[in-house]
């Protein structure tokens, strides 16, 4: 298994075609309480960069694009009930949905996470 | 990952620049800048300045205010002192009332009051807060319009009356059910504090700096507003942190309270194209004025009065946990008949909850909508506001 991260703040865990996507803790840090996670329909067809999923805070809502191209495999029924997982759990249990990727190829343009934390230690 | 309200720039880096786009203005900083980062703040550009949005959390922090008291600061509002070198005089208070349609004959000393500045098509330019001192009359406006506000009074009033912008001042607001208890520990005066009622004020001693405190506010509940000299802000605002009662507060929680409170937030749910009748604003016109006129705009408000407006502001509560936003549409059967200016999830009510204006004939309480969000149909119901009731101390 390995873990990506875009520019965006998504992570994203790949193994074999799978891939289980979130927002990071740092996204989740600034957005503040989640209140509504607005998550894609099962079976989807996303072109990476799509936005695919909102999350809604108090003061605002934020969009989520997909770091990868392919279908939409499931959602995390979860958030339905308990949005704040998102908050609480940013990396774990608050994943949003899992992707079947079309084209592995483009993880190659994601970051490692030592790559990501400098990134967000240079905002 | 991008915000998509304008008002949040949370993960958005965007540099801020003046109307051309050009340059980039200096963001300024207010007497509590250094306090607000030591406790934690997480600063935004807001109106200009650095401020708060919040500390621990918009949740928490509103939470806290409805059951406890926060702070907070609201320094970039524009605190105006208009008089004249003779004090208040008849020429003083005509010019203020051909200015704002206030009566101010019913306007006594202290009592802050709720006023208009409006254009010449009655449309609002500010929402505004007027004070009778024994020397002058005190307004507190916008941040965000503070200075075409002053621009605008000043061409409205004749050069013998004066305008003095005091920005030297800075302005708390202390807030909820236990500001009163945390408060009264550090003040003396010639009244005790537990004199002065919703909307009334006084002048007292805060931790021995003189302050004008009004018991009044923008969060629903029982409150102060409290006036203090910038230099003795961050000494004000340890004493009253330094109560159990009190926690400091950001942005965000104050538009997540006054949002429950039912009160319109200047730029969002006013601006110059709304006017008094249909912003629900008519107790903002004092009873004299509706029949005598004689302000910015009376021909368009009194002809409003009499005939009422197309739309209105109203209250809307959403089913579901998606939030409308500012801007979001309201159908009725698949009618656009509205449009969303503050929307929002209601901490106390734990869900979402929108100001909008609507067509004023399909208005009654408990009537439904749909507001459309990001492509989805949100089923909506009229309700009156506050969605949380006042609990103002009268």
């Amino acid at each position: 298994m390995t873990r990506y991260f875009s520019e965006d703040h998504e992570w994203i865990e790949v193994e074999g075609d799978l891939g289980t996507v979130g927002i990071t803790d740092y996204a989740q840090g600034q957005l503040g309480d989640i209140t509504f996670v607005d998550l894609p329909a099962e079976g989807a067809t996303v072109g990476k960069g799509d936005s695919v999923s909102v999350v809604d805070s108090v003061k605002a809502a934020s969009d989520v694009y997909t770091p990868v191209s392919g279908t939409i495999a499931a959602v995390n029924e979860a958030l339905a009930d308990q949005p704040e997982l998102v908050n609480t759990e940013a990396e774990t249990g608050g994943w949003l949905f899992r992707v079947t990727l079309s084209d592995a190829a483009e993880l190659g343009a994601l970051m490692d996470e030592a790559a990501y934390k400098s990134y967000v230690d240079s905002l | 990952m991008v915000c998509h309200a304008s008002r949040s720039r949370v993960l958005s880096e965007y540099p801020v620049t003046d109307e051309d786009g050009l340059e980039p203005i200096e963001i300024l900083t207010l007497p509590l800048d250094a306090w607000h980062r030591e406790k934690g703040g997480r600063m935004v550009e807001f109106a200009g300045y650095y401020m708060p949005v919040q500390y621990e959390g918009i949740m928490a922090e509103h939470l806290w205010t409805r059951e406890n008291a926060g702070l907070f600061d609201v320094s970039h509002m524009g605190q105006v002192f208009i008089s004249s070198e003779e004090g208040i005089t008849p020429a003083v208070e005509a010019a203020v009332e051909a200015a704002l349609p206030i009566d101010l004959a019913t306007l006594k000393t202290g009592a802050p009051r709720y006023s208009l500045l409006l254009d010449e098509e009655g449309g609002i330019l500010d929402d505004l807060m007027v004070t009778r001192w024994a020397t002058g009359f005190y307004l507190v406006v916008n941040g965000a319009t503070k200075w075409d506000d002053i621009g605008t009074l000043r061409e409205l009033l004749p050069d013998d009356v004066t305008l003095n912008h005091l920005d030297e001042s800075a302005l708390l607001a202390l807030q909820g059910p236990k500001a009163f208890a945390a408060l009264e520990r550090h003040v003396e005066g010639d009244t005790p504090l537990a004199d002065l009622k919703f909307m009334k004020g006084a002048a007292f001693k805060l931790g021995g700096v003189d302050a004008w405190i009004s018991r009044s506010g923008y969060t629903g509940e029982d409150g102060f507003e409290i006036a203090i000299p910038g230099e003795s802000a961050a000494h004000v605002a340890d004493l009253l942190c330094g109560e159990p009662e009190v926690r400091p507060i950001g942005l965000g929680a104050r538009d997540s309270l006054r949002l429950e409170a039912g009160l319109p937030l200047y730029g969002h749910d006013l601006s110059p194209e709304t006017s008094v009748v249909d912003a629900d604003l008519k107790f903002a016109v004092n009873k004299r004025r509706r029949s005598e006129g004689g302000f910015p705009g009376s021909d368009r408000v009194l002809k409003d009065f009499a005939e009422g407006t197309p739309r209105k502001r109203i209250g809307l509560v959403l089913e579901g946990r998606m939030a409308a936003r500012e801007g979001a549409k309201v159908f009725n059967n698949d009618q656009e008949v509205g449009v969303v200016t503050s929307g929002g999830f209601s901490p106390s009510l734990q869900q979402p909850i929108a100001m909008a204006y609507v067509d004023a004939a399909l208005v009654s309480e408990g009537a439904d909508f749909v507001i459309e969000m990001r492509g989805k149909k949100l089923p909506a119901k009229v309700a009156a506001m506050p969605f949380v009731p006042h609990r103002y101390y009268r």
